[in-house]
């Protein structure tokens, strides 16, 4: 560094911040406040995960401007890498759509905790505006000579060792709850193949394996059914996510007439009557009302 | 600028955080408000070591951090449990303790 330089960045910490610092901030800060708002209105958890994120993410950005950059890089690694993330695994595990409900439980607590988060904000303010600061002496000099790195790690490991001596057994406890309270005990053994077949020759509605899916020699493709000997597609053989979202194909007309009828009515009660002349009712697909689904633990 | 205007920021930060807290129901976004708070707290330390030229203030943010990260394992696998037990996120619904 050179000695102008190192004026230069000397005087810029002992008499405040420079315009580019003031013009970061203006820019910064009210991007965060409006996305701290976001957490308090986003109507889905999603949203206000995200929000918090970006404002994790501009913490990291300040943490850098103000002469934290090991701060700064841990930030972004540990908030928005790992906190923030594990933040959105949850949501996305207990159910993006629980919605947050909106009755007053506590009469007046939503003008309750709006006029105290608005009197803290107030207080806290006030507060800082009466204290009188000393001139701001910065971090260049401890950042050029032993370093950012240099300085924390003898603090860490020589005021602080005591802490951090403590931090590892908080890290043991945090790890040995998270495994506690996630564990979950198993209440019946787990079933083998052997209980699976059993249970299947003995209640499923169907032993046998149940038919592939596809049409010889036209399609082979998971969502054609297969034809039974009269010609009507077996509903059986087709993946029952497939039918349920309405994308089985068939090929004749009277072959997704039919198919709808037998998904309207899985009994076949009613297509029965109206099949066809020519098509055998035996064979027409009357799905037992267990569905395929009994078959499949 | 002076640097003050970091500290106000983090202020702002802090009551928004809590009246996050406050307010909300669903008890994720409860828990991210007190992630909110956590970090404001990290700004000013930040900002004052800044102003007092002293590392150990980031030293302490460091470490506020370590702390932040293993309150939200142990605090996410509450939610969740609570979750598996109750079917629900909100904080209203687990009063097992009430009577």
């Amino acid at each position: 560094m050179t000695p102008a330089l190192a004026a230069g960045a000397l005087l810029a910490a002992t008499t405040d911040t420079g315009g580019a610092e003031a013009a970061f901030f203006w820019i910064v800060a009210p991007i965060m406040v409006i996305a701290a708002l976001g957490l308090l209105f986003a109507r889905k958890a999603v949203h206000a995960a995200l929000s918090m994120a970006l404002v994790m993410v501009l913490l990291g950005m300040v943490y850098l401007s103000q002469q934290a950059p090991f701060l700064g890089a841990v930030q972004v690694f540990v908030y928005t890498g790992a906190v923030m993330m594990l933040f959105l695994f949850v949501v996305m595990l207990i159910g993006v759509d629980s919605a947050d409900s909106l009755t007053e439980t506590i009469k007046g607590q939503r003008v309750a905790g709006v006029l105290l988060g608005l009197g803290l904000a107030v207080l806290l303010v006030a507060v800082i505006g009466s204290v009188t600061f000393p001139p701001a002496k910065g971090l260049t000099d401890v950042n050029a000579e032993p370093g950012n790195l240099t300085a924390m790690a003898g603090e860490i490991f020589g005021n602080f060792v005591w802490a951090f001596e403590v931090t590892s057994a908080l890290l043991i406890t945090a790890a040995l709850a998270a495994m506690m309270l996630a564990h979950r005990e198993r209440l019946t053994p787990r079933p083998s193949q052997r209980d699976l077949s059993l249970r299947r020759i003995s209640q499923g509605p169907i032993k046998a394996p149940l038919p592939a899916p596809g049409v010889f020699a036209r399609h082979n493709a998971v969502d054609t059914p297969a034809l039974l000997p009269d010609g009507s597609p077996s509903e059986l053989s087709v993946s029952r996510v497939l039918s349920v979202r309405g994308q089985m194909r068939a090929d004749r007309g009277a072959d997704v007439m039919a198919l709808s009828r037998t998904l309207a009515d899985p009994l076949g009660a009613e297509a029965l009557d109206e099949e066809p002349a020519g098509v055998d009712p035996v064979t027409t697909q009357g799905v037992p009302a267990g569905g395929p689904e009994g078959d499949q633990p | 600028m002076s640097l003050i205007n970091w500290v106000y920021l983090s202020a702002i930060l802090f009551s928004i955080g809590a009246t996050t807290v406050l307010l909300r129901r669903n008890a994720i976004i409860v828990f991210m408000g007190v992630e909110l708070m956590l970090n404001a707290c990290n700004l000013a330390f930040v900002t004052f070591a800044r102003i007092h030229g002293v590392i150990a203030g980031q030293v302490i943010a460091l470490f506020v951090m370590l702390v932040a990260a293993a309150e939200v394992v142990v605090g996410l696998a509450i939610i969740v449990s609570i979750f598996r037990t109750r079917r629900s996120a909100s904080v209203d619904a687990a009063n097992l303790l009430k009577y």
